[in-house]
C-alpha cells in the first residue's frame, strides 16, 4: 500500500542504521511514547539495527493499558444491564477488571459489541430507540476528535439513548510526569505522530525547553522510527534540545484545527487516574457541562469503589519505561495474552504483548546486526 | 489504538442538513466509508490518514518523498567517504 510499504524497505533501514552508528558516541536512552511505535520496534527488530549505546524504552502510550481498573469495572456493570448495548473498540474486551472482563459479560449474554468507529455506536442508537447505547470512549488525542464528533452529532440529531463512558487521556502531562520522576533516565522522546496530526507540536516546545530534552514527532513505520532515532541522537550529540518533526508527510505544527475546535467544544481538561501510575493532574478529558447528558457515568448509577491491582503485575513500572516486560517475574509464565495479569499483556499496543508475541522473552545481551544491516559499501 | 492508515479518497459527499462531510476511501482495494469533516481540504485522489473512521490529515506527497531524498544524499556521501570499502565485507 502506498505510504506504507516504501517505509518498510530493509535497504533504506540499513542505511539509516549506519548513519545512526556513525553519529553516536555516547549512551543515550530514548522513549517512544506510543504503543503502536513499540509494536513496530519489537516486531521489526529495530533495536538490533541500533548501536549498543542506544536504548529504547517503551512509553505509556497505550490507552487500553492506562485505563483505570475502576473504570473497567464500571463499564462491566453498565454492559451487564439488560437495556444496554455496550459498544467498544475490540482491544478493551479482554482487559481484566477487578474480577472479570467485558468479554465475560458478553459470554454471559450481555449485549457487548465491537465497533470500528464511535459513529457506528451513534448509528446503533438511531436504530435501537428502546435500548441504551453506550460507547467506551477510550483513547489519546488521536481518538478524541472521533468521540467528540459522535457526541456532537448525537446532540444535533436529538439522539437521547446514546452516551459515552469517558476514559480520555492526554500525552504531554504524562511525558511531564515521567520527566518529573526522580528515576527518570530518558534523554529524548520520539513523540506519538498520530497524536500530533491532531494537536500539532506547539505544546511540546515548552516541555523540550524546560527539561532540555529533544522531542521528535515520529511516525509508525520502521523507516520513520529509525529516522526519528537519528534525529534525536543528532540533537543529543550536538547538545541541542528542540522539537523536530520526522513525520512530515502527516503532521503540521498547528495540527488539525477543525478537530481541535470540536474537541474543545465537547470536552474539557480534567484530572485523570492512569492505571499503574496513579492520578496525573490535568491529564485527561471529560465532557463539558453542556454535554453532561451524554455522560454514561451520570446516566447509570453504578457504585464501584477503589480497587487494588494484582500485586505481581509491574505494568505501572513498564509503562514509565523503568523496566522492560521481560524483567517481570510473571512475564510469559503466570501472565500471558490468554491469562493476562495486567492490561499491557492484552492490548495490541501493550509493551508486554509486543514482547510476548514477537518472541522477545529475554534480553539478548549483545546486539547483533540483522542481515539487511550487515551489507555495506 | 492510535493507529491510522493511509487511503485514497474515491468520492466525497459534502455534508448537507445533519449529514457530515464523508466519502469512500480506498485502502489497497478495500473501500470504507470515512468521515471527512476534519479534512475539508481533502478531494478525490488525495491520500488521507484515517483513524477509527475519521480522516485526520491529508498526506503531503512532496514531504512523503523527502526521507528518500535524504537517503539518496546519504548514500552518495557514504560512497565518497568509504571508496576503499566497496566490494569488501566489513562488520
Amino acid at each position: 500500500m502506498k505510504f506504507l510499504d516504501e517505509y518498510r524497505d530493509s535497504t533504506a533501514a540499513a542505511q539509516l542504521s549506519r548513519s545512526i552508528r556513525r553519529i553516536t558516541t555516547r549512551p543515550w536512552t530514548l522513549m517512544e511514547v506510543c504503543g503502536g511505535q513499540t509494536h513496530t520496534i519489537v516486531k521489526s527488530g529495530l533495536e538490533d539495527l541500533l548501536p549498543p549505546e542506544i536504548t529504547l524504552v517503551h512509553g505509556p502510550g497505550c490507552p487500553v493499558c492506562v485505563t483505570p481498573v475502576e473504570l473497567i469495572d464500571r463499564a462491566i456493570a453498565i454492559a451487564a444491564r439488560p437495556e444496554t448495548i455496550f459498544c467498544s473498540f475490540g482491544d478493551m474486551l479482554r482487559v481484566p477488571g477487578s474480577s472479570k472482563s467485558l468479554l465475560d459479560v458478553k459470554a454471559a449474554g450481555g449485549d457487548v459489541r465491537i465497533v470500528y468507529s464511535p459513529l457506528d455506536a451513534v448509528r446503533l442508537a438511531r436504530t435501537n430507540l428502546s435500548r441504551e447505547v453506550v460507547f467506551f470512549a477510550v483513547g489519546f488525542e488521536t481518538t478524541a476528535p472521533a468521540n467528540a464528533m459522535a457526541v456532537w452529532q448525537a446532540e444535533r440529531e436529538g439522539i437521547r439513548n446514546f452516551s459515552i463512558l469517558v476514559a480520555h487521556v492526554l500525552v504531554p502531562p504524562a511525558m511531564e510526569a515521567i520527566l518529573n520522576s526522580p528515576n527518570c533516565r530518558i534523554h529524548g522522546f520520539l513523540a506519538a505522530g498520530h497524536v500530533c496530526t491532531v494537536m500539532g507540536w506547539k505544546e511540546y516546545e515548552p516541555i523540550s525547553q524546560r527539561w532540555h530534552v529533544p522531542i521528535v514527532v515520529t511516525g509508525f513505520e520502521p523507516l520513520d522510527l529509525l529516522e526519528g532515532v537519528q534525529m534525536a541522537v543528532a540533537q543529543l550529540e550536538s547538545g541541542r534540545a528542540e522539537v523536530e518533526n520526522q513525520y512530515r508527510r502527516a503532521v503540521r505544527r498547528e495540527g488539525n484545527r477543525p478537530a481541535q475546535e470540536r474537541i474543545a467544544e465537547v470536552f474539557e481538561v480534567a484530572p485523570r487516574k492512569w492505571r499503574g501510575i496513579g492520578e496525573i493532574p490535568l491529564s485527561g478529558l471529560r465532557l463539558r457541562a453542556r454535554y453532561r447528558a451524554f455522560d454514561a457515568e451520570q446516566r447509570f448509577e453504578v457504585g464501584v469503589g477503589t480497587v487494588e491491582e494484582p500485586s505481581e503485575c509491574i505494568a505501572g513500572i513498564v509503562l514509565q519505561g523503568l523496566k522492560k516486560p521481560f524483567e517481570c517475574p510473571a512475564f510469559g509464565t503466570r501472565c500471558t495474552p490468554e491469562t493476562p495479569l495486567g492490561a499491557p499483556m492484552v492490548s495490541s499496543e501493550g509493551a508486554c504483548a509486543a514482547y510476548y508475541l514477537y518472541g522477545k522473552r529475554k534480553h539478548e545481551g549483545s546486539k547483533s546486526e540483522l542481515p539487511g544491516a550487515a551489507a555495506r559499501g | 489504538m492510535c493507529l491510522a492508515v493511509p487511503g485514497r479518497v474515491v468520492n466525497v459527499v459534502e455534508g448537507e442538513g445533519l449529514g457530515l462531510r464523508c466519502g469512500k476511501v480506498d485502502f489497497g482495494g478495500v473501500l470504507k466509508e470515512v468521515c471527512l469533516a476534519y479534512t475539508p481540504e481533502a478531494t478525490v485522489g488525495d491520500y488521507v490518514l484515517v483513524h477509527v473512521g475519521f480522516a485526520l490529515s491529508v498526506v503531503d506527497e512532496t514531504e512523503a518523498q523527502k526521507i528518500f531524498e535524504v537517503l539518496r544524499e546519504m548514500q552518495q556521501l557514504e560512497e565518497l567517504e568509504t571508496p576503499s570499502e566497496i566490494g569488501e565485507s566489513s562488520a
